[in-house]
């Protein structure tokens, strides 16, 4: 094992600082929410978007560069600052659409509060996971928030059995990538990823037996990681749970809590497995061309946006395994480029669910959108923004995440995988465009005015905006992302 | 050079002109939209009236270029120019941007200011397809442009309009994606998104021959060649009467414009060893197509397809790779811009009276509308190719540039201006002579100052084209002959 201090300083608290005043923070919206919970709970949701603030913050003055502290367990870096600045942004979005929604379904609690920021704590230690051992930690702590925001809505069974279904395979999926870590644990004998590297290098120059059992644990890697990332053929709690969750958790699962599978998938392959790529590159592959194939072609025959977006997003997934599999710093920068837009263009299509719902409405069939066009046209030419974007038309952002993600499959040769990706495209772009059908070519079937509060308008204008202006000027973060790598 | 920015100002007057249209237009105050419409329009097109004074034309270099990084992580530029194959475009561009918003005045009953906003936001995207000279700003403007009229057909169209539209966009969007591509392909190689620099990138006979089927898949199904080009009946069938003159007159020239900036200089040696499966196609189009036109019974399907038909002298000229054959595609696509925008907008003239597109409704309109037969009667007649009208220029030149490539092409295509003649003619006897058909023709009123204004302006300027093409040939003969000594010479 590599020379990691074992010593303890303050010092190597400073980089933690982040997680450290979220978990303060999340204790703070935790007794705030017992004590002084306010009228319609605006006092846990007050501290909650200031514990979220503070996270920001801290995370912002508290970067000095890459560090690895605490034994080498956590790293914080570029990527790990660019991804949980997504969350927290994202986070708060997810709080600040799914308040109105919950409050009409007296759902409203302070469960929903605490957990989602215990989750986000979760993320935020899997992008900074310098180890196996922290990454596992931070899913589990993400996950079992997870399985309870999902069926916290007690009085639906649709929740219930979304929550039931989630935690068994989530357990599972949880189990192999626990058992693929002990098996890479068990021939290098190390589980952090720096030296994990080495050591892998090692063994496969050796050509010893090690290198088959390697080959085995990756498998398992491969699958727990496909798993939470929803990658097909790993994805079928997906479609059910976005349509049982409530609206608002969702949110979480098809958003930020993609930020955190794109950080786990990112840290355990661009960092600890890289030198197998050889291994895991033909397995992606396969996710990748299944992803988008299944994820839009059953697309296709949804009624229920919830479980079309979470079709949809399988496909997308399969875009964001393309850029992990071409193996290359250009792939990375363009999968992390791809899921941090993805997440933005996601928290628009839910947030605007969201909005549309009222008190005892759910509007999450199709032919709810119908002639939105002419009962909102604002909110009609957002989620037209979203919809383009998420089929890849410029001049929205989506357009640009896929030409990095095909820009870096073909620059490791991989053409035909590029094809087959764009001609998916084209058969994602028909149900995108069936919604922009709904919404401006039909007409209205329901009159009835849309209620959504003014902060809840504002937030989602400006997610709108910011896809056309990354679509525009996408310049900025593009950069971004290919620093970090 | 010049210093002051015309074609960006050509782009993002319309565009951001249309998003205000847009945005401050509403069902109470049309009148604001339409004259603001009018104002952004007009502009432009001033505008662009300068791109053509001050135009070199002896030279074949990009002119009135502008350069500026735009997304440094893949060296893209937002990169314009305009040479002797672009500014005859840019210039129909505005001059039918005008004429829309002209002809869109009344006939469009509900939502007027999205309608004439989407209107505008395309002809600037369509002025930025034809002015990009960066391969990724190009494919943007060249995407962009699906949304406004993915929405004009769906939204303002006639009662299959959702079938048409989604089939328009699917297919343009496929055709598009192999585009990618190849371009990001290029860019692999050459490590620039500049398509000037692609036009010097040796690239191997193979590799030309998969680019080229690329470009086809884009470029065929835009123009739209025989056989992809089923969506364009659909759409134009559907779409409300100014969508048809914007996608007509200028739409399918973006599929042209293509084979000569990126197809030709690109892959020449390609294009020269697949330009027989070209003009057959072409020929296809030309006389099948034809054919199909004459037993149509819907007025605006015959002229779809016989603007396909009028395609194929396009892609015929450009593969013949003669001057003469280069240029009289060219002319070909700057007349029927003329032609066939007059053509819709006659259509849209009786439909906007009878509501109905079919040719059995009508007959013996010329005792209601004698001023509307008679300007009719000249546009069928550009449209069969009438020497003195533009219409015969383009034809005739790729006619001749066929028989110096073989007797046989030369005699396939020249049967056109027999079936066109057929087509067009019949149709107009059925729909304009005889007795009056039923008591809607009789009803029937002449044309308004308005439809007058629009229709008698493109009645000149096919005159004028007809008459004195030269300014129009003067422009492009540097940039044609640059062009086919560049095809000429190859890249193996």
């Amino acid at each position: 094992m590599g020379q990691v201090a074992m010593g303890f300083s303050v010092q190597e608290l400073i980089p933690v600082l982040p997680e450290i005043v979220l978990l303060i923070g999340a204790s703070v919206v935790l007794l705030v929410d017992l004590f002084a919970p306010g009228k319609d709970r605006a006092g846990t949701y007050l501290w909650s978007l200031i514990a979220l603030a503070a996270t920001a913050l801290a995370l912002v003055y508290s970067f000095q560069g890459p560090q690895l502290v605490l034994g080498g367990h956590y790293q914080s870096d570029a990527l790990s600052l660019v991804l949980k600045l997504g969350m927290v942004i994202g986070l708060a979005c997810v709080l600040l659409y799914g308040r109105g929604y919950l409050a009409a379904r007296d759902l409203l609690s302070g469960e929903f509060f605490t957990l989602s920021l215990f989750a986000l704590l979760g993320m935020m230690i899997i992008a900074s996971g310098g180890s196996l051992l922290s990454l596992y930690l931070g899913l589990e702590t993400l996950s079992l928030s997870l399985y309870a925001l999902v069926g916290f809505d007690r009085r639906s069974v649709a929740s219930s059995e979304a929550a039931i279904k989630y935690f068994i395979l989530g357990a599972l999926a949880s189990g192999m990538l626990l058992y693929g870590i002990s098996i890479l644990y068990g021939v290098t004998g190390t589980l952090n990823l720096v030296v994990l590297q080495n050591e892998i290098a090692s063994v496969l120059t050796d050509a010893g037996q090690f290198a088959m059992l390697l080959g085995l644990g990756v498998v398992f890697v491969v699958v727990g990681a496909a798993f939470k990332l929803g990658a097909a053929p790993f994805h079928m709690w997906l479609p059910d749970i976005y349509e049982g969750s409530p609206t608002a958790v969702t949110n979480i699962l098809g958003t930020v809590s993609k930020l955190a599978a794109i950080a786990l998938v990112l840290r355990l392959f661009a960092d600890g497995l890289q030198p197998l790529l050889l291994q895991w590159q033909p397995m992606m592959m396969l996710l990748a061309v299944m992803s988008l194939a299944i994820g839009n072609i059953i697309a296709i025959a949804q009624t229920n946006i919830k479980r079309m977006l979470a079709y949809s997003a399988i496909s997308h997934m399969g875009f964001v395994v393309l850029g992990v599999l071409a193996g290359s710093a250009e792939g990375y920068s363009a999968s992390l480029f791809y899921m941090l837009t993805y997440a933005l263009t996601g928290l628009a299509a839910f947030g605007m669910i969201m909005i549309l719902s009222r008190k005892g409405f759910e509007a999450d069939q199709l032919d709810d959108y119908k002639g939105l066009g002419q009962r909102s046209p604002l909110l009609a030419l957002i989620m037209m923004v979203v919809m383009f974007s998420m089929a890849g038309v410029p001049p929205t952002v989506g357009f640009f995440a896929k030409l990095a993600v095909i820009e870096a499959v073909m620059g490791q040769g991989h053409t035909w995988i590029a094809i087959i990706a764009v001609l998916f495209s084209v058969v994602g772009a028909f149900y995108y465009l069936r919604m922009v059908k709904l919404m401006f070519f039909d007409d209205v079937e329901d009159p009835s005015p849309i209620e959504a509060a003014w902060d809840e308008r504002v937030v989602i204008s400006l997610n709108g905006l910011a896809i056309l202006a990354l679509g525009v000027f996408p310049g900025g973060l593009l950069a971004i992302c290919s620093q970090v790598f | 050079m010049n210093s002051y920015s015309l074609l960006s100002l050509a782009i993002w007057l319309p565009i951001v002109g249309g998003l205000l249209v847009l945005l401050l237009g509403s069902e109470a105050r049309v009148a604001l939209s339409r004259w603001m419409a009018l104002a952004i329009s007009g502009a432009t097109l001033l505008l662009t009236l300068p791109l053509y004074c001050q135009f070199d034309s002896t030279t074949a270099a990009m002119q009135f270029v502008e350069l500026a990084p735009w997304v440094e992580r893949f060296s893209v530029n937002y990169h314009l120019g305009i040479d002797g194959l672009s500014l005859p475009l840019v210039l129909l561009t505005s001059f039918i941007g005008v004429l829309v918003v002209i002809s869109s005045w009344t006939n469009i009953a509900n939502r007027l200011s999205g309608y004439l906003g989407a209107a505008l936001i395309m002809e600037g995207l369509m002025i930025g397809v034809f002015a990009a000279l960066d391969a990724v700003l190009f494919y943007v403007f060249w995407e962009a442009m699906l949304i406004p009229m993915f929405l004009i057909i769906g939204i303002w169209g006639g009662p299959n309009r959702v079938y048409a539209t989604i089939k328009f966009f699917l297919y343009t969007f496929l055709g598009s994606v192999l585009l990618l591509i190849a371009l990001i392909y290029l860019y692999l190689q050459s490590g620039s998104f500049a398509l000037l620099d692609y036009h010097q990138l040796a690239i191997s006979a193979e590799v030309q021959t998969l680019l080229f089927f690329a470009f086809f898949a884009a470029f065929a199904v835009k123009i739209p060649m025989w056989p992809v080009h089923t969506w364009l009946p659909d759409a134009h069938v559907e779409a409300p009467t100014g969508g048809s003159v914007i996608l007509a007159a200028i739409m399918l020239k973006m599929g042209g414009y293509g084979f000569l900036r990126f197809s030709l200089p690109i892959t020449p040696d390609a294009s020269q060893e697949w330009a027989g499966l070209m003009i057959g196609l072409s020929l296809v189009a030309v006389i099948y197509v034809g054919a199909v036109a004459l037993v149509q019974t819907d007025m605006k399907k015959l002229i779809a397809y016989s603007s396909i038909s009028h395609m194929g002298f396009v892609t015929l000229g450009i593969f013949l790779f003669s001057p003469l054959g280069v240029e009289g595609g060219i002319a070909q696509m700057v007349s029927h811009g003329f032609i066939s925008a007059a053509m819709f907008l006659c259509v849209g003239v009786v439909y906007d009276r009878m509501h109905s597109r079919n040719i059995a409704d009508y007959g013996g309109v010329v005792n209601t509308m004698p001023l509307f037969a008679a300007l009719m009667m000249f546009f069928v007649m550009a449209n069969s190719g009438l020497p003195g009208t533009s219409g015969f220029i383009g034809e005739f030149l790729v006619i001749l540039a066929a028989f110096d490539a073989s007797f046989w092409i030369a005699l396939g295509v020249a049967s056109s201006l027999v079936l066109g003649a057929a087509y067009n003619l019949w149709m107009y006897r059925r729909v304009i002579f005889g007795a009056i058909a039923n008591d809607k023709v009789a009803a029937l009123t002449d044309i308004n100052g308005r439809e007058k204004l629009v229709l008698v302006t493109l009645a000149v300027a096919v005159l004028a084209l007809g008459l004195m093409p030269n300014p129009l040939f003067d422009v492009m003969h540097a940039s044609v002959d640059a062009l086919l000594d560049h095809v000429s010479r190859g890249k193996l």
